[in-house]
Order: structure tokens, then C-alpha cells, then sequence
């Protein structure tokens, strides 16, 4: 069967799988242990009316990597002669949920505490505002304790916060749940 | 007229995203310094989101950096509560051009609002908007709970705080009557289903504002009196000095790119 692209499906199904295995190795800028598709920042690989098309998603609004991805993604493809539109999608939201425990775990190793789940948010809006915050424990990525305390909630990237492991003295970073 | 709409919420963001900016380097502690900057950033990256789907439907060669940059006082449709300096001279208690108590307590009435207008954008008709309001609701909830833990901290705090708090409160609580009184474009935008009546927010409003300023120990000031006119163009003398300062590299440098 040959697609409006001029090509047949599987042709088409194979240069998306190389377009996937061309960016596995990118990896976020500001982070550089966790690839972008772990992460869930790279969304979708497809066809569009003028040709591929790559589907990037922000992290928080003002993420100012994501010039710097797109870039990346643009480049890692220039090299290997394929052209890609980059899109940049805003819906679904994207969450720390995307990301998987294999990431998670890479994430510790570098030495920042990875996301916990995402909690339930409660229906109502003005019910959030009247609840005071309840953070669970946050291990420390260096010891394991969890006898650690946040140092502020807004730190070095918006994705994170400053703690402080109060058994091994270590500040360290937190990947805030999202 | 639904351009004007998300022209209304663009500069809503960007003028309080440039407002809280003027805390870099200057915050009362580090942690708070960093946590404006933050802020800041996802202000004006919500900004940034508004203008470029604003500019997608003005079309004529808009783009976001023409919106944010090349336009001028009288162009500009945010509320007056946001362009407001840091302090008030009228206050006897700012003795700084920068008074955190102000900054807290704008932040936290405009939070409260937006976490609720976002909420409700969720579901425009305009599929773009509905995006960018399902990625501002999460960042506004702990703008929110930023502004609301200090909002507390202070008034339940020394009579110091607390006195600045409510002096604060005092200063701008009038400004807040803005956000009930419709304009012809968000009549318009709830029209076409771009939008959402902010007057029906009301309540809602009310209830997380007075939950709040009752653990504060502060008093809610009486409303009456002059409404602001900022989202329907016509500003204070404090906006022209914020774009001033915005726009200057933009129009000494119209041509640059990075």
C-alpha cells in the first residue's frame, strides 16, 4: 500500500523506527543521565501532510530547554540527511508520571531524588487552596535516609527543589513531582 | 475578538512575570530569591504560549515578539493590580522600593483568582487555550500555595509582618474588583466559548481568600470605591515605567535574534 508520502507503509514504519532509534541517545540538556524519550518530553514519531513530523512536549511553561531540544532533535537528524518537522504539543500535560522506574533510577544514581506519584488532586479548587501541603519523605539519593528536610521549594531548574539529608549532611536535589 | 481575550491573559502574565523578576538578586533570603525568579519564568513562559496562539490568530506577521515588545501603554490589557510597583509610597511601612509583603499579597490574590479562571479554560472551546490552561493550572497551584504559606507566615507572624501584611492587603484589596467587572472582550470570548465569566468565580474566590486571611489573623478590607481599568487599556503611570524597561533591548535592537 503506498502512503500520500509516496511510499509504502512499511517503508514508512521502518524510517520511523530509525527516526526512534536515531534520538534514543539524546538526553535532556540540563540533566544529561536521562533521555529525552524517558523523560517524555519526545512524544510521537508520524507522518504529516509535508512529511515527518517529530512531536516534542514542554516540561513547566517556562522550561527554557526546550529551544535547545528542538535544536537537538533537528540536528540529530540533519546528520543522518532526514528532515523533520519539529511540533511542539502542549496536550496531554505532561507529568512525571511518564517517567519509568528504570529512569527514576538513573536519576538517583546522578544524585537527585526522583519524583514521587503524582497525588490525587481533589475536585474542587478551592478545596486545594485550603490545604495545607503534606510532603512524604524524599530518600536521599547519596545514604537512603529519609529523614531529610526541603531547604526550599524552588531551586537551581523549575523541575526542582533543594533538600537537605539531615543523617549525611548532603544537600541534594529533588525532582518535584509534577 | 478572541485574540483579545488571549491578549488580555498574555499580558496578565508577562507584566506580573516581569513585576516578580524584579527580585532577582534582591530577594529577602536566597531561597525566596530563587523562588521569584521561578516564578517569574513560568509567568512569562505561560505568556509566551498566549502570544504565540494570539498571534496565530491576528496573523498580518504578528508574532509573540511583537506582542510582547512593540506594543505600546494604551495596547496592553492586563489587570492595573499586577503593574503596580513593589510598594506604595503611601505606605508608611515600605521603607524600600521593594516591599515583600506587597509582592506576597498581589501574588496571592491574583493565584487565587487564576487557579480558578485556569481551571475553568480547561474546557474552551479553543483547543489551544484549553492546553495551555491544563499546564498553568499545575503551576499556578503552588504559586498559589507559595504566596498563600508566606500570606500566613506573615500575618500570624511578628506585629512587623503582620503590619506590613495588612497594609499591603489594604493598598491593593481594591484593585481585585477588577476581575468581577466584565469587559466587551471576555463577554465576548465566553460568547464564542473561548472564555469563561469570571463573575461566577466570585464565590469560589471569596472562600479561599477569607480561609486564608483567617489563619493569617488578617482582616479583609472593605471593597468599594474606584475600578481599575487596566484590562480594558486604560493603565496607571506604573505600566509605561514596566515596559520601558521590558522593551527597551527589544526596540534598540529590532532586528536581533538568539
Amino acid at each position: 500500500m503506498t502512503t500520500p508520502l509516496g511510499q509504502t507503509s512499511d517503508e514508512r514504519q521502518a524510517l520511523h523506527d530509525r527516526v526512534w532509534a536515531l534520538l534514543a541517545p539524546l538526553t535532556d540538556p540540563e540533566i544529561p543521565v536521562i533521555t529525552l524519550r524517558e523523560l517524555g518530553i519526545l512524544r510521537e514519531v508520524r507522518d504529516g501532510s509535508e512529511g515527518l513530523q517529530v512531536v516534542i512536549t514542554p516540561t513547566y511553561s517556562g522550561c527554557p530547554a526546550m529551544g535547545q531540544i528542538e535544536d537537538d532533535v533537528k540536528a540529530a537528524l540533519d546528520a543522518h540527511g532526514i528532515a523533520a518537522q519539529v511540533i511542539t504539543q502542549l496536550s496531554p500535560v505532561w507529568t512525571t508520571d511518564w517517567m519509568q522506574p528504570e529512569a527514576k533510577e538513573k536519576l538517583r544514581a546522578y544524585g537527585i531524588a526522583p519524583p514521587h506519584a503524582c497525588e490525587a488532586q481533589p475536585s474542587s479548587v478551592v478545596q486545594f487552596a485550603a490545604r495545607a501541603p503534606r510532603a512524604s519523605p524524599v530518600a536521599c539519593p547519596q545514604c537512603a535516609s529519609v529523614n531529610t528536610t526541603e531547604t526550599s521549594h524552588f531551586g537551581s531548574t523549575a523541575c526542582k527543589a533543594m533538600y537537605k539529608c539531615l543523617d549525611c549532611l548532603e544537600p541534594f536535589d529533588y525532582f518535584k513531582p509534577y | 475578538m478572541s485574540a483579545t481575550y488571549l491578549l488580555h491573559l498574555a499580558d496578565n502574565a508577562l507584566i506580573l512575570g516581569q513585576r516578580n523578576a524584579e527580585w532577582c538578586g534582591h530577594g529577602p533570603v536566597l531561597e525566596e530569591d530563587i523562588a521569584m525568579a521561578n516564578n517569574s519564568l513560568d509567568l512569562i513562559g505561560q505568556a509566551r504560549l498566549l502570544y504565540q496562539r494570539a498571534a496565530e490568530l491576528l496573523g498580518q506577521g504578528a508574532t509573540e515578539d511583537s506582542l510582547a515588545y512593540f506594543r505600546d501603554v494604551p495596547d496592553f490589557l492586563n489587570f492595573t493590580l499586577l503593574e503596580l510597583p513593589h510598594s506604595n509610597t503611601l505606605l508608611p511601612t515600605a521603607s524600600s522600593d521593594r516591599d515583600f509583603a506587597t509582592t506576597i499579597v498581589r501574588n496571592f490574590l491574583y493565584s487565587a483568582f487564576m487557579v480558578l479562571v485556569w481551571d475553568k479554560l480547561q474546557n474552551s472551546q479553543d483547543s489551544q487555550l484549553a492546553a495551555i490552561a491544563g499546564k498553568s493550572l499545575k503551576e499556578v497551584r503552588y504559586h498559589l500555595r507559595h504566596s498563600r504559606d508566606w500570606l500566613v507566615r506573615m500575618g500570624d507572624g511578628t506585629p512587623e509582618s503582620h503590619t506590613r501584611a495588612q497594609n499591603a492587603l489594604n493598598h491593593l484589596f481594591a484593585y481585585t474588583q477588577e476581575f468581577w467587572t466584565p469587559s466587551t472582550h471576555e463577554t465576548a470570548a465566553c460568547q464564542s466559548g473561548m472564555g469563561t465569566d469570571s463573575s461566577n468565580l466570585q464565590t469560589d474566590w471569596n472562600a479561599i481568600v477569607d480561609q486564608a486571611l483567617l489563619e493569617a489573623n488578617l482582616s479583609r478590607p472593605a471593597a468599594g470605591g474606584f475600578v481599575s481599568t487596566g484590562k480594558q487599556a486604560i493603565h496607571s503611570e506604573h505600566l509605561g515605567f514596566v515596559l520601558a524597561e521590558m522593551q527597551s533591548l527589544a526596540r534598540a535592537h529590532p532586528t536581533a535574534t538568539w
